[in-house]
């Protein structure tokens, strides 16, 4: 397998991401890299062998269903760019 | 339809769950607060935080999938579906992908001719909802995070549908077993209940489906039923017309009743699911199965027809009375109050929650269970007329009293001596003094105009001030006229 600048403008739009070409070049040979180190694993034969979804082995973490105070409007917009009353505000986007 | 082709319509449902806190976090659920007032590091997708489930929304989706005949998936595991939009401050929907909780269920759906399609589901997962972006005439977006991780359900049909009112139904059901279920309120007007559909058509006798569009904003029944008709009559004729559907998202116009297509927005999806690391699995036991299963309520369509076994009443009237569980509650509480339990008072019961009941709740836009004339005092009145201390007429002006005063029924029928009068000879001595006054109609009647009877009754009635006893009054009337 192995990635093409195509792949790589695909990425990066679904990342919301520029590149120019020099970097999109590097960036090609630098995933095709990863990927070849990666193939390594492929020697072994996983055929029967789950996939592993979480690294611990722990399930049913739960809370009850309790509600706890929010946070001040005025703390929840305190890191953002722009806001107008108490809604954060972004550029427009076409409903 | 064009009988020539058939539709093939699959049906997405999301259900708001009625969890006190969020998902995630323990954020309110709470509409109608201020923007951004009900918001925390956890659901406004600060970096480093952790999303703990909440065990209500389990709960709360086992219930469902019991109630529609999935099987549960012992290990079940939370998806990350990445994309980027404002209302989303994360940049991924916690969702379920692979190895949704519940699966391969289904609903016996009856429809208006009487037979029963069976509809399969797919799959229930959990899921968390968007927050909410306001355009307005402002420049910018206004963002309001307040509903984002509130706890939503996604029912997904099998493509088994195959005419708008077979969605519909359908729906319906969905809609009543949430509300029966008490997880969802069910209002498709305020969002709590959404719909999306999944639509093709292909020749009839074919098997293979057709291309197919999904239509979104289905926000009401009658939504869901226009829009279909809209999008399968205009599928047919472009195919008629030589062309070819166009896989797509399309939205429903509600007020211009149409589909818009929402091609700008439709660039390939590439959502990325992976499992999410920050929420370990969700692993049910048989036992947990076996105690939501334990504590489901009564389901709709059993309920109906245990209403149709026990009361004797017609099926009608058990659909009318089990359509929404606060109903069927006030009708078997009423029926239970009866002191003479057979198919005519259940009837009667019956008769009066379907037509005075339900006509005074909708006047009063009120629930059935802050209506003011309780169960008991309903079946009380029922009795009266039974027993028969008041007439069926004079009922209807004890049932206003109650409306208005929440009084029980014998104490307005003394309060305002309502008493029904059956003493016969009192009555016979009334109907000789009108018989008498009105000797030309004796005449009428005699020489074979019988529809003067009736002003006979009516006499009668006005002059006992409404408060004979219509058998008697009918009774007496009868042998000294037809001598």
């Amino acid at each position: 397998m192995s990635v093409t600048l195509q792949d790589v403008d695909k990425i990066a739009r679904l990342a919301r991401l520029e590149f120019h070409d020099e970097e999109k070049e590097t960036i090609t040979h630098q995933m095709n890299d990863i990927l070849t180190h990666i193939e390594k694993l492929n020697e072994l034969d996983t055929s029967m062998v789950e996939p592993l979804s979480h690294v611990i082995e722990l399930s049913n973490v739960f809370r009850e269903d309790v509600v706890k105070p929010s946070l001040p409007p005025e703390e929840a917009l305190r890191n953002a760019p722009s806001s107008v009353d108490t809604f954060f505000t972004v550029p427009k986007v076409i409903g | 339809m064009n009988g020539k082709y058939e539709a093939v319509i699959g049906l997405e449902v999301h259900a708001q769950m009625l969890t006190q806190s969020k998902a995630f976090c323990a954020c309110t659920t709470t509409f109608g607060n201020g923007p951004n007032h009900n918001t925390c590091p956890v659901c406004l997708g600060m970096p480093g935080v952790l999303p703990v489930l909440n065990r209500k929304l389990v709960e709360y989706i086992l219930a469902m999938g019991l109630a529609t005949n999935c099987s549960i998936t012992q290990r079940s595991v939370f998806a990350r579906k990445n994309y980027f939009y404002p209302d989303l401050p994360k940049g991924y929907q916690i969702s379920q992908y692979e190895d949704p909780i519940c699966q391969f269920g289904h609903l016996d759906v009856e429809l208006n001719d009487g037979t029963v399609k069976h509809i399969g589901i797919t799959r229930i997962h959990m899921e968390e909802d968007a927050g909410k972006l306001v355009h307005d005439m402002h420049v910018d977006t206004l963002v309001d995070v307040n509903r984002c991780g509130v706890p939503l359900i996604e029912i997904v049909s099998e493509p088994d549908m195959h005419t708008s009112h077979e969605a519909y139904q359908y729906l319906s059901m969905i809609k009543q077993i949430v509300t029966y279920l008490g997880i969802c309120d069910g209002n498709m007007e305020e969002g709590s209940l959404r719909c999306d559909a999944n639509v093709s058509v292909r020749l009839r006798g074919t098997d293979k489906l057709g291309t197919r569009t999904e239509v979104k904003n289905l926000n009401s029944f009658r939504n869901v039923e226009r829009a279909l008709e809209y999008e399968i009559a205009r599928q047919i004729a472009l195919i008629e017309d030589g062309g070819r559907v166009v896989q797509e998202t399309l939205i429903w116009d509600a007020d211009r009743n149409v589909a818009l297509s929402m091609r700008s927005k439709e660039e390939a999806h590439d959502y990325r699911y992976f499992p999410d690391p920050d929420l370990v699995p969700v692993v049910v036991s048989d036992a947990w199965i076996e105690r939501v299963r334990a504590e489901l309520p009564e389901l709709p369509q059993k309920r109906r027809d245990r209403f149709v076994a026990d009361f004797h009443l017609p099926k009608y009237d058990a659909d009318i009375l089990t359509l929404e569980r606060p109903l069927a509650e006030y009708y078997e509480t009423a029926a239970g109050c009866l002191s003479a339990k057979n198919p005519e008072t259940f009837k009667a019961v019956s008769n009066w929650v379907m037509t005075d009941v339900l006509r005074a709740v909708k006047e009063s836009n009120i629930t059935i269970a802050d209506f003011p004339v309780t169960p008991a005092h309903l079946s009380a009145m029922v009795n009266l007329i039974t027993e028969g201390t008041i007439s069926g007429k004079i009922a209807k002006d004890v049932f206003e009293e109650m409306l208005a005063g929440g009084e029980a029924p014998m104490a307005i029928v003394q309060r305002k001596g309502l008493v029904q009068i059956s003493d016969t000879g009192a009555i016979e001595a009334i109907i000789n003094e009108i018989l008498a006054a009105n000797a030309a109609q004796v005449e009428q009647y005699r020489a074979g105009k019988t529809q003067v009877f009736g002003f006979f009754v009516g006499a009668a009635m006005k002059a006992m001030k409404g408060k004979a006893n219509p058998n008697i009054v009918n009774a007496l009337l009868k042998k000294k006229l037809d001598v």
